[in-house]
């Protein structure tokens, strides 16, 4: 099974691997999602939904159906 | 020299761009649309040495040039128009001294168009306390720019910043990467095709559908030597595009910054703890709503009740000053309470505003974003809906303009249309007059009927909202694909200044906008009210005489009756006679007919109405409410107002749309008349329909 973000629990980190999913919106790679860099997850609402995560040193929120398709090595 | 420099501050979102335009132009600006779209266009004038002036364009916020939203747009479609007046003549891309490397990718994309750019890079004061230092002088080479270190909270910077701006011409216009190595091939295929276009505004057309000059993306595609890619295959090359230019900054920030993160305190992790918790989140948002809305209420009755008798004296005064006839009646009874009618939403819009701001400045806003977003999901809403639909209960004007920030258009959209059925504080006195005299004072476990139908009343508008929101997302075929993503930017003191232009800026769009329709709608009431044809109008005075020539008025008494009988044959008096066979399943006369209908210009115009139908000089409540109590159904006998009819009144009241203004503002918010019809129509017949069957069932 390929891990991703929405695997993550709260103040785990992860490296993000892959983000060539066409479900994922390039407004996301532009705020520093991208292969290499490092991802937290500060934050979950219920039911995980949406995600308060920190790429990068970036601080965002994103829904579950898009972290479903970021890719990750969980550290 | 007469030439304005024009000047376009670009940056991410919570950047501060906002706040450096407001340092640079003060006062100094103005806000309006651009043209055919509502994003709003912020432009104002600086002041530069040697008596040089500066125009400055404040563009929406935007992470990169590859837009997702029509705000986004605007930068776009300014950036590739050259003879566009607005054209840049130097670019100032603002950006955070924290998030330096994401803001980063913006400038790397604008360097490439080459336009003159600064960066100027905004909340220098937090860089010892996040423990960051800048190399400028390496930045300033490997960026190819000049750079100006500007804080807008402790007032430094913007000297410096302006004087890059006098001398742009001094700036490089060379990009600082060459992002186009990704698919060499395709890219020197596409130069040779146009080579006298630039490249990058060649794949910024090919990516975005947007047009520039002669060249736009049908005539790049019509080339049959150039063989356009599908759409998966141009999203991985703008993927591969990013990642290179991330790649060129990580290296650039690898030499020019420095972060020592154990100076670094961190007062973010702390605060999300408890403000985006599963339970104290929601208990705490709850609180500060209804602190927010307490303040509302008692700070605005104090300002909202003088208005309201400055104006009443004012009518008065205007009336005895001036000569009687058509045009003084006109002013006093028209125009004066129609002005009357705008001003007195002043202090509630302004209030609304303040905290809106406060709450967006600070950074809460994005955590209430975060929280409700999966609630909201459910009924085809955001997360960002969450405040215009809280604000409606205020009053659905500013709630409507609170939408911008949504980006998503069917998402806002759906918000727009359904605000108005929240209870807005102008349905507040029809509820409670009617609740009054149709609702039992009794108690039950403590808690009065009045006070839970009351609220039942409220519950049944955000139930309403939330239900049509859903049909609305079936209904709606909108291929605006809607990634939400929200920043969670870091907590800030919010700036003063910033708050105060805001909530100016807001109120000034209100008067002006909505203000010119109330006005109208009062006027044109007004002469509906005042003029009618044919014998019962023009000799009310003889008929009233004749019919009580037995009893013996009083000289008031008299003239209240004269009033009521010119009423009901004035044109409003018609027209209310006419509607009459329609409301009458839902157990109304002719006089709440007229009510309804001048409650089509505001539903606060109902209680009025009735006071001067039912010949009542007063505006007091209570004496309204015992000439209501006693009027008699004509039809079916027994008292007008009872349970049935109240609560079919009750009920029409919380579905019609009853609000010029709020159509008005529907109408300058969606550009466009087909939605405020729609809405009209299906609320007033869903309005129509519900209090038919609840009178029915009721009587």
């Amino acid at each position: 099974m390929q891990v991703t973000v929405a695997h993550l629990k709260k103040g785990q980190r992860g490296i993000i691997t892959d983000v060539s999913s066409i479900y994922i919106p390039l407004k996301l790679l532009e705020m520093g999602c991208l292969p290499g860099n490092y991802v937290e997850l500060v934050q979950v609402a219920y039911f995980s939904d949406p995600m308060y995560l920190n790429i990068n040193g970036t601080h965002l929120a994103i829904r579950k159906e898009t972290a479903l398709h970021i890719l990750i090595e969980i550290l | 020299m007469s030439k304005q420099i024009n000047v376009a501050l670009i940056g991410n979102p919570n950047t501060g761009k906002t706040s450096v335009f407001n340092a640079l132009t003060g006062l100094n600006q103005k806000v309006g649309n651009y043209p055919g779209i509502t994003v709003e266009k912020k432009e104002g004038i600086c002041k530069l040495e040697r008596g040089v002036k500066a125009h400055i364009i404040d563009l929406p916020g935007t992470y990169s040039l590859n837009a997702s939203s029509l705000d986004e747009n605007v930068v776009i479609e300014l950036l590739l128009n050259k003879n566009d007046k607005d054209f840049p003549d130097v670019a100032v891309v603002v950006s955070d001294v924290e998030n330096l490397k994401r803001n980063l990718l913006l400038f790397t994309q604008i360097k490439d168009l080459e336009i003159p750019t600064i960066l100027a890079i905004n909340m220098a004061d937090r860089m010892s306390y996040k423990g960051i230092t800048l190399d400028i002088p390496h930045l300033e080479k490997q960026l190819n720019t000049k750079i100006a270190l500007v804080s807008t909270r402790k007032n430094t910077g913007i000297d410096e910043l302006k004087e890059l701006i006098t001398n742009y011409r001094e700036l490089s216009t060379t990009p600082c990467m060459n992002a186009f190595e990704i698919d060499k091939e395709y890219f020197d295929n596409l130069a040779s095709v146009f080579p006298n276009q630039l490249l990058y505004k060649l794949w910024l057309v090919i990516t975005q559908d947007v047009n520039f000059g002669k060249v736009d993306r049908n005539e790049i595609e019509g080339v049959a030597s150039f063989k356009i890619k599908s759409k998966a295959d141009l999203k991985r090359l703008q993927q591969k595009e990013t990642i290179k230019r991330y790649q060129f900054i990580n290296d650039t920030l690898k030499k020019g910054q420095v972060i020592d993160l154990s100076t670094a305190k961190d007062l973010r992790i702390r605060l999300d703890r408890i403000l985006t918790h599963k339970i104290w989140g929601y208990v705490i948002f709850f609180l500060i709503l209804l602190t927010i809305f307490q303040a509302i209420y008692d700070w605005s009755s104090v300002p909202m009740d003088f208005i309201d008798s400055t104006f009443a004296s004012l009518s008065e005064w205007t009336k005895n000053a001036l000569p009687a006839g058509t045009f003084t009646n006109l002013l006093s009874e028209g125009i004066i309470p129609g002005l009357g009618g705008i001003v007195i939403f002043i202090p509630q819009i302004a209030f609304l505003f303040l905290f809106i701001s406060v709450l967006e400045e600070s950074g809460y806003m994005s955590r209430v974003v975060f929280l409700m977003d999966r609630g909201m999901r459910r009924f085809g809403l955001s997360g960002k809906s969450v405040v215009p639909l809280i604000s409606g209960t205020a009053c659905a004007i500013p709630a409507i303009m609170a939408t911008r920030n949504i980006e998503s258009w069917k998402e806002r959209l759906i918000t727009i249309l359904v605000t108005p059925f929240t209870t807005c504080s102008a349905r507040l006195p029809v509820y409670l007059i009617i609740i009054s005299l149709v609702i039992p004072d009794g108690r039950f476990l403590g808690l009065g009927y009045q006070a839970m139908t009351l609220m039942l009343l409220y519950l049944i508008g955000f139930g309403a909202a939330l239900g049509s929101a859903m049909i609305l997302n079936k209904i709606l075929k909108y291929k605006s694909k809607t990634f939400f993503v929200v920043e969670m930017p870091n907590y800030k003191l919010p700036l003063l200044k910033n708050v105060v232009l805001t909530v100016i800026e807001k109120t000034k769009a209100f008067v002006f906008g909505a203000g010119k329709i109330i006005l109208a709608i009062s006027i044109i009431l007004w002469f509906l009210a005042s003029y009618g044809p044919g014998d019962g109008f023009n000799n009310a005075e003889e008929i009233v005489k004749k019919e009580y020539a037995d009893q013996n008025l009083s000289d008031e008494e008299l003239h209240e009756h004269v009033a009521s009988q010119k009423l009901e044959h004035s044109f409003l008096g018609i027209t209310g006679h006419a509607i009459e066979p329609a409301i009458r399943p839902l157990g109304y006369d002719w006089k709440i007919g007229i009510a309804l209908v001048s409650s089509f210009a505001a539903r606060e115009v109902f209680v009025g109405t009735l006071a001067t139908i039912y010949s009542v000089g007063s505006d007091d409540e209570e004496t309204i409410k015992n000439r209501m109590a006693g009027e008699v159904n004509p039809i079916l006998g027994g008292p007008l107002f009872n349970f049935a009819s109240g609560i079919s009144l009750l009920l029409f009241y919380a579905f019609a749309m009853q609000c010029m203004s709020t159509l008005a503002i529907v109408q300058r918010e969606t550009n466009s008349w087909k939605w405020p019809i729609w809405q009209l129509v299906i609320m007033s017949a869903f309005a129509y329909i519900v209090a038919l069957i609840a009178f029915q069932l009721l009587k």
